[in-house]
């Protein structure tokens, strides 16, 4: 009787703890994936749009990576006009500043609504946020400057090619030159 | 048969004689041809662009022209119908000389397109069976037809009288009644085609309207027979022919109901447009009391109107239309009034503005004004030959036609 | 024979032999083609409607024209004949939201279709219209703006070129059939076939054909010498030419020049058939127009407003 007893109770024990070793490996699973997550392959934007079409870079910054300077400062959160990186005039958003898309504690990252990290090459998703309709508009290859083949590979361009980031709004430039008034037209000997 | 055929051509060779003024009225005119030649080399050799017209007005004073002689060619049949079909015996006489400015008119016109397009000597394009003629969609291509086939019956009816007159022989009308006939709907037909030339463009709201076709029978009907009385008194005065008066009268009296309908189709085209406002209307505005300072043609179309009116008014009135001073003034500004009102009052302001809102004013440059000078003098001299070449036999046959 | 000569003082004395005589000279004079002409000028002369000819015809006027361009700009010409690919119908679509009037369109246009500098030929007319004016309001609008900078305040733009409409009224005008719709959709003209009569230019409500009122002259260096039969080949004196979707590149699948140089994205291009493209989702995600749709001449260029127009930063 004492012998059974001990029987049971070593297999309640054992069949407990391969219960609890296997819930374990299952949480370990959707964490490795929340690992993943934290680190975004430099390809997401292009999870975005129909593979094999290009997506182009965004353009290189001037000083980066951002943590050669900001590695040892502190984040200053109070909203103020900046001493350095002075000439990046703000236009974008009704309210807001740098704090609403940059990360305070890692300055090599992006930072979205819901906290998660991106690289800058991802910028899309980024704009994404607030410019939903346009970004499905990239989506469908109907926002932006085409090029590429139009039965083929087409070219998606990176929002940061054509617009900037802190003055999104293109300026005003220089008109080719106008057509010739058709007085003007007038025969003229060649040569 | 081949004694006619050689005294046919025998007579022929009369165009190259005549009395001194003869000689001068052909040197003249020869002289402004080979101007119009030179032009011509010009405009051959740099392209359409010594002309004025240019992509926002692409069609101007060579289609101009056409568009005013298709009429006159038109306006033949007006003396065919009461003749041959209502044996109005003072008219029978003319009947030729019509026939010869029917066929003059048409090779005017045709040749007014020759120096009009871009690639003339590529023209065998548009022949049916070596080129690919766009019948019947394009209208261009029933035009091509219409035209050369009126020309084909009145030289046939010319032909025919002729070479019965050369042999001292009366025309036989079972010959020639079946031709008369056929160049009768063939008349409409020139300048209705014409009309829908311009009436097919509906890019071109001042044409894309259904009176054209009216108007420009209308018009015809008053120009061409106007221009036709002048040659005759010509006729009359210096070779002698024998028209009566009774002949001009009548006529006079169909270019009157034409010319007022004329002006009345001007009138309603008018008030629909300027009443209505819209933006189609713009064309005749621009004609009228042109946009902003571009008014060149303002001051042409006034003197078309002016003139259709005071002639209107000369031919509505008996004591004027009987008297051949008035009779002659009147038929002058008719000319000039339709002339100007359905030539470049016409393809002018359909093209202005553009189809996107340009206005490029368009004035003839001295190679157009040149050339087309020219085709009127060839003109001339063909009539002046052909009438020179008939009217021995028209003399002739006076002793063997009742 | 018994000579038979006029007797009139003032006539010239010419009998019936020397008449022939000379005017068979003439004939004969008149046929031998001038010193320095080749073969080629009556090959071109007799060339006959490109839809007239079969393959082997169509490769030795392609050779003949592609020696002669070659010649002509002292740089290897090719003229290709691409035929238009199975179930493909091109569309076009413009955002005059976004079109700020720089016309780098207009110029890409010349540079890749060889138009003519000098007579100047533009495919592409930008037109300048004031906002809230009708909408396509033409009697307003201007094409010769030049101001130091665009957008201009209160101004959109709308380019207008040929629209290939579905039922051409071009098409219908053309006495000789020169000009066409193929199965792809594009219009396009057979340049040596085309008269110049100029009636096309009569129908287009767009204002879109042009006409070569002189030899066209196109620099050497500019010249893009991959060119199409029925596209942008060096055109004559005196045919009519118009856009015709950039018919050398398109056919191969690539953009037209228009679409790739427009710098704000206002220009969109693909295949109407293909449900997918995104010609069709331009036209699911806007509401598009076209220019003057009460003459039913059904463009394939539609136009809508992607945007409120022009939020940069001259136009507000």
């Amino acid at each position: 009787m004492k012998k059974m007893k001990a029987v049971f109770f070593t297999l309640l024990a054992t069949a407990a703890l391969s219960v609890f070793l296997i819930q374990s490996g299952v949480h370990a699973q959707p964490q490795a994936e929340q690992a993943a997550k934290q680190q975004p392959k430099q390809t997401a934007a292009k999870l975005l749009i129909q593979a094999p079409d290009t997506v182009t870079q965004a353009p290189k910054m001037a000083f980066f990576p951002c943590s050669q300077c900001h590695a040892a400062m502190p984040a200053n959160k109070t909203e103020r006009a900046l001493a350095f990186h002075a000439e990046i005039g703000l236009k974008h958003m009704p309210t807001g500043w740098c704090y609403s898309c940059h990360d305070e504690k890692n300055k090599d990252k992006l930072k979205l609504a819901n906290g998660d990290l991106i690289d800058y090459s991802d910028s899309a998703m980024l704009c994404g946020q607030c410019h939903g309709a346009t970004l499905k508009e990239w989506q469908d290859g109907v926002h932006g400057k085409r090029t590429g083949m139009w039965n083929g590979s087409k070219v998606y361009d990176n929002c940061l090619s054509c617009h900037d980031q802190h003055q999104p709004a293109f300026k005003a430039i220089k008109p080719m030159p106008a057509p010739e008034r058709p007085e003007k037209i007038i025969y003229k000997k060649k040569k | 048969m081949t004694t006619a055929l050689i005294n046919f051509f025998k007579d022929a060779s009369n165009i190259f004689k005549g009395g001194p003024k003869y000689y001068m009225l052909m040197g003249i005119l020869g002289a402004i041809v080979a101007v119009g030649l030179g032009a011509y080399y010009l405009q051959f050799d740099r392209g359409l662009i010594v002309t004025a017209m240019r992509d926002q007005v692409a069609w101007g004073f060579y289609i101009a022209n056409f568009t005013f002689l298709v009429g006159v060619a038109a306006a033949a049949v007006l003396l065919v119908i009461p003749s041959y079909l209502y044996k109005f015996k003072p008219i029978k006489e003319v009947v030729l000389f019509g026939e010869i400015m029917a066929v003059t008119a048409i090779i005017m016109c045709l040749l007014f397109i020759m120096v009009d397009v871009g690639r003339p000597l590529f023209v065998w394009h548009m022949l049916p069976v070596i080129g690919t003629i766009n019948f019947p969609v394009s209208m261009l291509a029933w035009d091509f037809f219409v035209l050369n086939g009126y020309l084909a019956v009145n030289l046939a009816a010319l032909g025919y009288v002729l070479y019965c007159y050369s042999q001292g022989r009366p025309y036989s009308l079972k010959v020639l009644l079946p031709i008369v006939i056929l160049s009768i709907p063939m008349a409409f037909s020139i300048h209705t085609v014409t009309a829908f030339l311009y009436g097919a463009a509906k890019a071109r709201p001042m044409w894309n309207v259904s009176i054209l076709g009216p108007r420009f029978l209308a018009s015809a009907f008053c120009s061409g027979p106007a221009l036709m009385l002048l040659v005759f008194q010509a006729l009359r005065k210096y070779e002698k022919v024998d028209i009566e008066d009774k002949a001009i009268f009548k006529i006079s009296e169909i270019i009157t109901y034409a010319l007022g309908i004329n002006l009345f189709f001007l009138f309603v085209e008018i008030f629909t447009d300027f009443y209505s406002n819209t933006l189609s209307g713009v064309s005749l505005h621009y004609l009228f009391f042109g946009i902003g300072d571009k008014t060149s043609l303002v001051p042409f179309i006034w003197t078309a109107v002016v003139f259709n009116v005071i002639a209107f008014a000369i031919m509505l009135t008996p004591k004027y239309r009987y008297n051949f001073k008035t009779l002659n003034v009147a038929l002058v500004l008719m000319i000039i009034g339709v002339y100007i009102e359905k030539g470049m009052g016409l393809v002018i302001p359909g093209q202005t503005p553009d189809t996107l809102g340009e206005i490029y004013e368009y004035v003839p440059t001295t190679p157009e004004l040149l050339i087309s000078m020219a085709l009127w003098a060839f003109g001339a001299m063909i009539f002046i030959a052909l009438t020179k070449f008939a009217l021995p036999k028209i003399r002739a046959s006076k002793d063997f036609e009742h | 024979m018994i000579k038979k000569t006029r007797k009139h003082p003032a006539a010239i004395n010419l009998d019936r032999r020397t008449f022939l005589k000379g005017a068979a000279l003439g004939a004969a004079a008149m046929a031998l083609p001038p010193a320095d002409a080749d073969a080629g000028i009556l090959e071109g002369f007799f060339q006959k409607h490109f839809r007239e000819m079969n393959d082997e015809e169509i490769k030795k006027v392609i050779d003949r024209l592609e020696k002669d361009y070659s010649k002509q700009f002292s740089k290897e010409v090719k003229v290709k004949v691409t035929k238009p690919m199975e179930n493909v119908v091109f569309g076009y679509g413009l955002d005059i939201g976004r079109c700020i009037g720089c016309r780098k369109c207009v110029h890409a246009c010349v540079a890749e279709n060889n138009q003519s500098r000098d007579p100047q030929i533009q495919w592409i007319s930008v037109l300048k219209m004031k906002k809230g004016a009708k909408i396509a309001d033409f009697e307003s609008a201007d094409r010769y703006y030049q101001p130091e900078q665009v957008p201009e305040p209160g101004q959109f733009y709308l380019p207008v070129q040929c629209q290939q409409c579905e039922n051409p009224p071009c098409v219908d005008v053309c006495p000789t059939k020169a000009t066409w719709k193929e199965k792809d959709g594009i219009i396009v003209i057979d340049y040596d076939w085309c008269i110049g009569c100029r009636y096309c230019m009569m129908a287009c409500p767009y204002g879109a054909r042009r006409f070569n009122w002189s030899k066209p002259n196109i620099p050497s260096e500019q010249l893009n010498p991959n060119t199409h039969y029925l596209g942008n080949r060096p055109r004559p004196k005196g045919a009519v030419e118009k856009c015709t979707f950039c018919i050398q590149r398109t056919r191969e699948g690539r953009y037209p020049a228009c679409v790739e140089a427009c710098p704000v994205g206002a220009r969109k291009f693909g295949n109407l058939a293909d449900p997918n493209s995104e010609i069709r989702k331009a036209m699911e995600h806007f509401r598009v127009f076209r220019l003057k749709e009460d003459l039913n001449t059904k463009p394939q260029f539609f136009y809508f407003f992607g945007v409120k127009a022009n939020r940069a930063e001259g136009g507000k």
